[in-house]
């Protein structure tokens, strides 16, 4: 049944009703955030450092708990729900150091298959065709931390596809990356099928990727729409901190 | 979710009299306490309350609740169980028995252990107040201008300097794990114990090689500054007689009740 209901209509991937969220130390990170995003859409979210967006990003699969309602692919996000979720939601964190704590490439692209308990001969699997579509095949033993970070990023995309989420949230998947590696990276964005969330300051890729943007700042959205229609309004992106001149 | 790195600082800010007060003097009476204390004869109780008595004092003019030294205070019990073994080692006048290993329990081991467990604690007390107090640069200014080798000082505040980003980057990773840590409609999650164990260790082993890289490149980064081993600091109080008589005085109190304890 559900199946059926997929073909035929546009599901939704991501529901957020009223977000909000405060760090221990008091930040209010987010301030009362609303937002739907139909699955296979492509978002950009937009805002200068400290608008939330790795905040909001961390909430998409509970790693952060707020105040407000969140609904995954149709399924509350609560306590007990959690760990579906986290199978709905590939996160990829800024710093692929964080997201690498495995001793080698394969143990950590592992990590997420072997974790929701699939037999060894489909973990491999899952991690050779995850390592596969990021192009890093033949990187299997080799340490995490003495790779490039253009390699890091890649490896660390990897080790959310083999988890096979139907959802992709990347925080600035671009930054600090050469050319070369950026325009790599972008190519492989571009053919993954998932539903993508990506925070990011790299507005050439938002051109080239992500048909819709959502402009944070201070915890709450503030614009949202097209993303022509958005990066052509200057005022709106100056008074957000976007503005490049 | 819910650990947060700033949980591991340990000043209280605040104005009193006692965060006001020169660490180069709160700093050796509290050494000078702890001596006092450890020195107190065994089961010794008038000489150990009066050595008691100036820390709720000290605790009040601080402004700190009660209960919050209370709490750190507790850090002071897993060290006491070590002593436990006292009560049936110690010979003496036999209280009780324990039936299984016929156990003899003397008063005279109850008395040792009490007095460690005493002993103990108020030494941890004075520590945290001294902590509640000061703030960790100052304490560290204090150590390097008491003549502490600067090695160990500066071991100290690098340490203080960098716990706190070794600590994000440890919730970093957790976060990261705890991200990938997913379940499927009709699979049992999460692997079994050992291997969570192996995870675990493989996380630990990671922070530490990059803890170590991060220090290359500090000391690399300090050495292109012109660093010599030798931290320095921008200024230091001068030193004020009251406060120098005051601790002239708590030295007197306790080698009063150290006199009292033995004649």
């Amino acid at each position: 049944m559900p199946a059926i209901e997929a073909r035929t209509a546009v599901r939704t991937a991501v529901e957020i009703t009223d977000l909000h969220f405060a760090y221990p130390d008091g930040v209010k990170a987010l301030r009362g955030v609303n937002l739907t995003i139909a699955e296979g859409e492509k978002v950009a979210l937009l805002g200068r450092n400290g608008a939330g967006k790795s905040t909001f990003l961390m909430h998409l699969n509970g790693v952060l708990r707020g105040a407000g309602a969140i609904r995954i692919m149709g399924r509350p996000l609560s306590e007990d729900s959690m760990r579906y979720v986290r199978a709905q939601v590939g996160l990829v964190f800024e710093h692929p150091d964080d997201q690498l704590f495995s001793p080698t490439v394969l143990d950590d692209v592992a990590y997420g298959p072997l974790y929701m308990g699939l037999p060894k001969e489909e973990v491999l699997d899952r991690a050779r065709r995850a390592l596969q579509q990021v192009g890093m095949v033949g990187f299997e033993e080799r340490m995490p931390h003495r790779l490039s970070l253009g390699q890091k990023r890649r490896v660390a995309i990897a080790t959310v596809l083999s988890m096979r989420p139907p959802i992709l949230a990347l925080d600035e998947p671009t930054s600090g990356l050469d050319p070369a590696a950026r325009r790599d990276l972008i190519n492989l964005l571009r053919e993954l099928p998932q539903t993508m969330i990506v925070s990011t300051h790299d507005i050439l890729m938002v051109r080239d990727l992500l048909p819709r943007t959502i402009v944070m700042d201070e915890g709450r959205v503030v614009a949202d729409g097209d993303t022509r229609v958005i990066l052509s309004d200057a005022d709106l992106l100056e008074s957000h901190g976007l503005g490049a001149s | 979710m819910t650990i947060h790195v700033g949980a591991l600082e340990r000043y209280e800010a605040g104005t009193s009299l006692l965060h006001k007060a020169d660490a180069r003097v709160k700093l050796p009476v509290t050494v000078a306490y702890i001596f006092a204390v450890t020195l107190t004869p065994v089961g010794h109780w008038p000489a150990l309350g009066l050595m008691a008595a100036p820390l709720p004092l000290a605790v009040a003019s601080g402004g700190l609740s009660p209960l919050l030294v209370l709490r750190r205070s507790a850090l002071a019990l897993p060290f006491v169980l070590a002593a436990v073994p006292l009560v049936f080692t110690k010979e003496g006048e036999t209280l009780f028995t324990l039936p299984p290993f016929g156990w003899h329990a003397s008063r005279e081991g109850l008395l040792a252990v009490s007095t460690i467990l005493a002993k103990s604690w108020l030494s941890v007390t004075a520590a945290v107040v001294l902590t509640a107090t000061t703030s960790a640069v100052e304490l560290v200014r204090a150590l390097r201008s008491l003549a502490m080798p600067r090695i160990l000082v500066a071991t100290v505040s690098f340490m203080y300097r960098y716990i706190f980003v070794i600590g994000e980057e440890a919730l970093r990773l957790m976060r990261a794990r705890e991200s990938r840590s997913a379940q499927m409609e009709g699979h049992s999650s999460g692997g079994t114990a050992w291997w969570r164990a192996g995870i675990l260790g493989n996380m630990v082993g990671s922070l530490f090689l990059r803890s170590y890289e991060r220090g290359e490149r500090v000391y690399a980064a300090m050495q292109a500054r012109g660093y010599d081993g030798e931290p320095r600091f921008l200024w230091n109080q001068p030193w004020r007689a009251a406060q120098i008589a005051l601790a002239v005085l708590a030295a007197l109190y306790a080698a009063g009740i150290q006199v009292y304890a033995r004649y």
